[in-house]
Parts: C-alpha cells; structure tokens; sequence
C-alpha cells in the first residue's frame, strides 16, 4: 500500500509544470551549497587558536566574567547545538558584534558592502564595453596590430602588480594633472551630504538631484574603477577572443558566408551568438572577484569596501567580521552562478 | 550553348612554413545545366576547388586562375561586396554534416528567412511563407514546427534537406554540394539525393557534385571529373565510368566491392608518381 502512495506521490510530483521544478532545484542547490559555506565558516571559527571569551573579556577580566560570557556564547553546549544557533543567527542576518567597535558585524557589512559593490559594478562594466569588442575584432583581424594591441593590454593587465598601477595613476591623473578626485569616495566637503538610500553615492546623488555630489563622486570613483576595468578588459579580451576564434572556424559560419551574408554580421549575428553562454560565465566569475573585494585597490584609494573591511578584521583577529564578511562574499558567488545557469537557459537552446 | 560557369587555370595555394603548398594545381573545366561529379581521394582538391569558386578559401590561402566566369563575368575581378551578391543568390553550396553547418542557437525558421531576405527585399510574413513553402518542396512534414524548432532537435537526414532548403530559397543558379550526403545514414542519402535531383532539374540549375563515392556519382551525374593529387587526371561521361581508362580511376573503382562480382580480396591502390606529375586533362564539355 505504501508502494503504491508512493507512486503516485512520484507522479504528482513529475507532472508539475518545469519552471517550478527547475525552481525547486535551483532554491535545493542554493541552499545546500550555503549550508556547506556555512558549515565551513563555523568550523574555523571553532578551531582557530583564538579565544572568543577572551577576546571579547581581555585577558584581566575575572574567571566569573570569563565564565558569564562563555555561558551566554553558548559555548557549553555540544558543537552540533552551537551549529544550529549559529545557523538560526545567520539565517536572521545575526552575524555576532565586531570585536573592534562593538557594532553589529551585519551592519558593518550594509555599510561597506555598497562601497565594494559601486566599484565592482563600474570596473565590470568597463571590463565589458571595451575588453568583450576587443576580443571579438582582435579574433577576426587575427595577427593584425588590434591582435597584437588586444595582446599586448592583456599581458600588461596580467602581469603588472595592480598597487603599483594604482599608485601611479594616482600620482599622474591626481597628483599631477588632477583630471580625477582623490582618495576616498566623495571629497571632505561632500561627505554625508546626500542622505543614504542604497549605499552607492552615485545613486543616491542623483535620487536626491544633487549633481554636485555626483560628479565629486564620480571623479574619485573613476581612477579606481577603471583600474579593475583594466584587470578584467584583460581576462575578459582574451577569453573573448580564443572563444570567438572556436567558433569563427566552424562549419556554420563557412555557411553563413555562402549565404552572401557581410562578414560583420557573420561576426555579430552568428558567431557571437555561440559565444553568449561561455562569456556569462567569464564575466560572472570576474565580476564576483571583484565583489569580494580587491583589498589593494580598496587600500590605495582609501576605499571604505568589503575587502579592506575583512582584511583590517583579520589582521586584528576580529573573527566574527572576518566571518561574518566571508559568508557574504560566498552568497554572492552562488547567486552569481545561479544567475549565470539561468542565463545559459535564455541563450543556448540546448540548455533547455 | 554557352557553360554556366567556366574555369581556367585554377590554383588555390598555402603558403607554408615548408615552403607553398599547392592544393588545386592548374584545373580548367566548365559547367552547363548538368550535374557535373567531382570525385577523388581526401585531399585531392575536390572541396578546394568548390570553396574556390565561391572565394572562400580564407587568407593565407590564395585563389589564382586566368578566369573563373560566371555567366561571362570574372568572379575574379569582383569586390569583396560584389562577391556578396553571388553568394547565395547565384552560386549557393550545400556542406557535408548538418550537424555543424547550422548554427546552433539560431531556429531554423531565422536562418531561411535569412538567408532570403539577404537578397530579397520581402517582410518577415512573406518570407515566413517562401520559407513554408520551401520546407515543403524539401518533404518536411509539418513545417511550421521545423521553422521553430533548433538544429539540434532534427535528425541528420532532415538537417541536410533543410539545408537544401535554406541553399535554394535565394533562387541560385549554381549548386555546390560538397560531400552532402556522406554524414548521413545509407538509408535516407538516396531520399535527400531525390530531392535534390528533382529541385536542380525544376529550376535548371548546373550542379557540381563533389564525393569520394564512385557509385553514388557514376549513378547520379551526367558527367565526372576525377581529381588526383590537385589535377584533372580523367573526365567522362558518369554512364560509362566503370569503363574508364586511367589507372588511378581503374585503381579506385577495383578497390570497391560489388555485389555482382564479388572478390575474396580488394585490390589496394598502387600509386604511380608519374599522375601527379601529369597535365591536367581539360574538363570541358
């Protein structure tokens, strides 16, 4: 009798319309896989030789008030318990008190996430407009100058060290000619001027019209932002151009060819549209990279973002920022990769 | 009767880092609205000569000849913009696996209307329907799924007969095909051949069939040119290619097993220098 409930339970389930399922999935994935981060984060906060007790009492705090606070971590029940709190607080966007100014860690996080995520945004989009073109003329025109230009940017990106670029595009464009703001993200005058809606000041200039602040933001933004441009036009040109040229000898495109078709829309219109899926995956992963922070870049410019954020916390053993930051900069690389599947889905027919 | 296309002298070389390699050496031959067979070996010439015709083959390679007319004009001395408006809608080629030859992320409804719209000023609807009616005149049922679907839900044979489709809507004057049915199953090459066969014939069309099967073209051509190491070695009429006189056509055709004759053992091919080194023999009707 149960055999046959079950079979039936078994079809029920089969004849749900395919989005839901697909969705089902998706949410069952993305759920595990954070569990696993999870689990990750909680196991080196329990096995780093650092004394959370002691780190928040001092090392001259009493044994009672040594033991009052290591009751009320709950660090007396088994581990599998303090997982589960841990969990339940995660899940409640509770990621603990940062040891070093006593503030929640989550709005920590809130604060200089937005930093990281108007840099990030602007240098990927940078990394998109020139390096995807880029790589495309640079795969068609094989071996002319703009292939050995797409080169040589491309090695420079790779190689240079992104401190030293820093410096000097600072010195230059600062220091020197003063196209660009400075460090920080707005100048001294204009700090907290426009009040905080989303955390991008150049959003939040122009939701409150004040153009002043916006382009004081926008010229200390632009020197930054397009330094990461710079690293990702480089991984994303190349990548572009090796896929472009994949598919460039295919049959389909000698095709296109006998079809009478111009060789820019035998470019564009055909072998550009195979490549959609692999560069969604190219540029996920960089625009993820940047997400997490580029501690060099964030240190240079004074950029109050995520990656100078864990750094500073690491540095001084502030576990629960360190942590607290971690597990965010892993939810932003699955739902990256989950965006990035479902957009497979949109392009390629066969995905489907 | 003036040849739909006639060919002298063609070479297409690469140049390499050994030095240029030759790959159609000096061949001349015409067209008329007749189905012309070019048979030979891999690496004959057989495909180069057809992607030459359309100037396709891509650089470093080189196309020379003292001519390739079409309808009395030199291609040769066409723009590359030119060379546009006889792509497709003049001289059209249908490849060897449909699997590749179609775009993969394209339906295959964009891809006909494409390639008619490409010489023909007509709305989206109007070439909706040539392309209905073209599917159809390829013997695919239901075409209004086709023309929706994605290559890779067709199977081979369909593929190919879709690719017909796609080569003729355009309304060309020359058929390239280039090995069109060696991807597919014995069973349906006979079918896409028909259709083919019965297409070029309605429309008056000059093919040029290229194959490495002797029996496939001694069946299904008025007259064959066999290629050797980038020449004409041997031109006759596709009825009497068994009765060839070359040794190298003579070696090709006794390697092959035959139902009424059948052999304990297949004769290899034993190449002579001396074919390669040979002129070209003229392939004009």
């Amino acid at each position: 009798m149960a055999l046959i409930e079950d079979n039936g339970k078994g079809r029920a389930r089969a004849s749900l319309p395919p989005w839901i399922q697909t969705a089902f999935l998706t949410i069952g994935s993305i759920a595990m896989t954070m569990l696993g981060l999870l689990f990750v984060t909680f196991i080196i906060g329990r096995v780093m030789p650092i004394d959370p007790v002691l780190a928040i009492v001092g090392e001259r705090a009493s044994q009672s008030t040594y033991d009052a606070v290591f009751l009320e971590l709950g660090l007396d029940k088994p581990l599998i318990v303090q997982f589960a709190y841990y969990i339940w607080d995660v899940l409640h966007l509770d990621f603990g008190t940062s040891l070093l100014n006593a503030r929640p860690v989550a709005e920590d996080i809130a604060r200089v996430f937005p930093a990281t995520l108007e840099l990030a945004t602007l240098g990927i989009f940078f990394g998109i407009v020139f390096g995807v073109p880029l790589g495309v003329v640079a795969a068609a025109r094989k071996g002319s100058w703009i292939d050995q230009l797409a080169r040589v940017l491309a090695l420079v990106g790779y190689s240079m060290p992104i401190f030293w670029l820093g410096l000097m595009g600072l010195l230059i464009f600062y220091g020197i000619l003063g196209w660009v703001g400075g460090p920080g993200r707005v100048g001294i005058f204009y700090v907290d001027v426009v009040p905080s809606v989303t955390g991008l000041i150049l959003v939040d200039a122009a939701l409150d019209g004040n153009w002043d602040v916006f382009k004081d933001a926008f010229s200390h933004i632009i020197l930054p932002a397009s330094l990461l441009g710079y690293y990702s036009l480089a991984y994303i040109s190349r990548m572009t151009r090796s896929f472009m040229l994949e598919q460039l000898s295919a049959e389909y495109i000698t095709t296109a060819r006998v079809k009478g078709m111009s060789e820019w829309d035998v470019i564009w219109k055909h072998a550009f549209r195979n490549i959609r899926v692999q560069l969604i995956t190219v540029i996920a992963l960089s625009y993820a990279t940047l997400l997490e922070g580029s501690v060099l870049t964030e240190i240079i410019f004074s950029w109050p973002g995520i990656g100078s954020y864990i750094t500073t916390a690491l540095l001084s053993a502030d576990m629960n920022a360190v942590l607290g930051g971690t597990v965010v900069v892993g939810l932003i690389f699955i739902l990256l990769n989950i965006f990035s599947d479902l957009l497979y889905k949109v392009f390629d027919p066969r995905a489907k | 009767m003036n040849p739909l296309l006639d060919i002298e002298n063609l070479w297409v070389r690469f140049p390499t880092r050994q030095g240029t390699f030759d790959a159609v050496r000096g061949i001349s031959f015409s067209l008329g609205r007749e189905r012309l067979g070019i048979v030979g070996e891999s690496g004959s010439g057989k495909s180069m000569t057809g992607r030459a015709i359309l100037r396709l083959i891509r650089p470093p390679g080189i196309v020379e000849a003292d001519h390739i007319k079409l309808g009395g004009v030199d291609l040769l001395e066409k723009s590359e913009k030119e060379m546009r408006d006889v792509r497709g809608e003049r001289i059209s080629m249908v490849m060897q696996d449909p699997k590749f030859s179609l775009n993969p992320v394209m339906t295959i409804g964009d891809q006909i209307i494409e390639a008619y719209r490409l010489h023909n000023k007509a709305s989206k609807s109007t070439a909706w329907t040539k392309a209905l009616e073209m599917l159809e005149a390829v013997s695919i049922r239901n075409p209004e799924r086709v023309m929706r679907a994605y290559p890779h839900e067709m199977s081979g044979g369909m593929g190919q007969r879709i690719m017909i489709a796609m080569m003729l809507i355009p309304n060309p004057e020359i058929l390239i095909a280039d090995e069109p049915t060696s991807a597919l199953d014995v069973s349906v090459q006979r079918q896409v051949l028909d259709i083919m066969d019965k297409l070029v014939k309605e429309r008056g069309m000059g093919l040029i069939f290229i194959s490495h099967d002797l029996n496939l073209v001694a069946d299904f051509c008025d007259r064959v040119l066999i290629m050797y190491a980038g020449r004409i070695v041997e031109v006759c009429d596709a009825d009497k290619l068994h009765d060839a006189q070359h040794p190298y056509t003579r070696g090709l055709l006794n390697s092959l097993p035959r139902l009424d004759t059948p052999r304990d053992r297949l004769d290899v091919l034993t190449r002579d220098p001396s074919w390669s080194d040979a002129p070209s023999v003229s392939g004009r009707a």
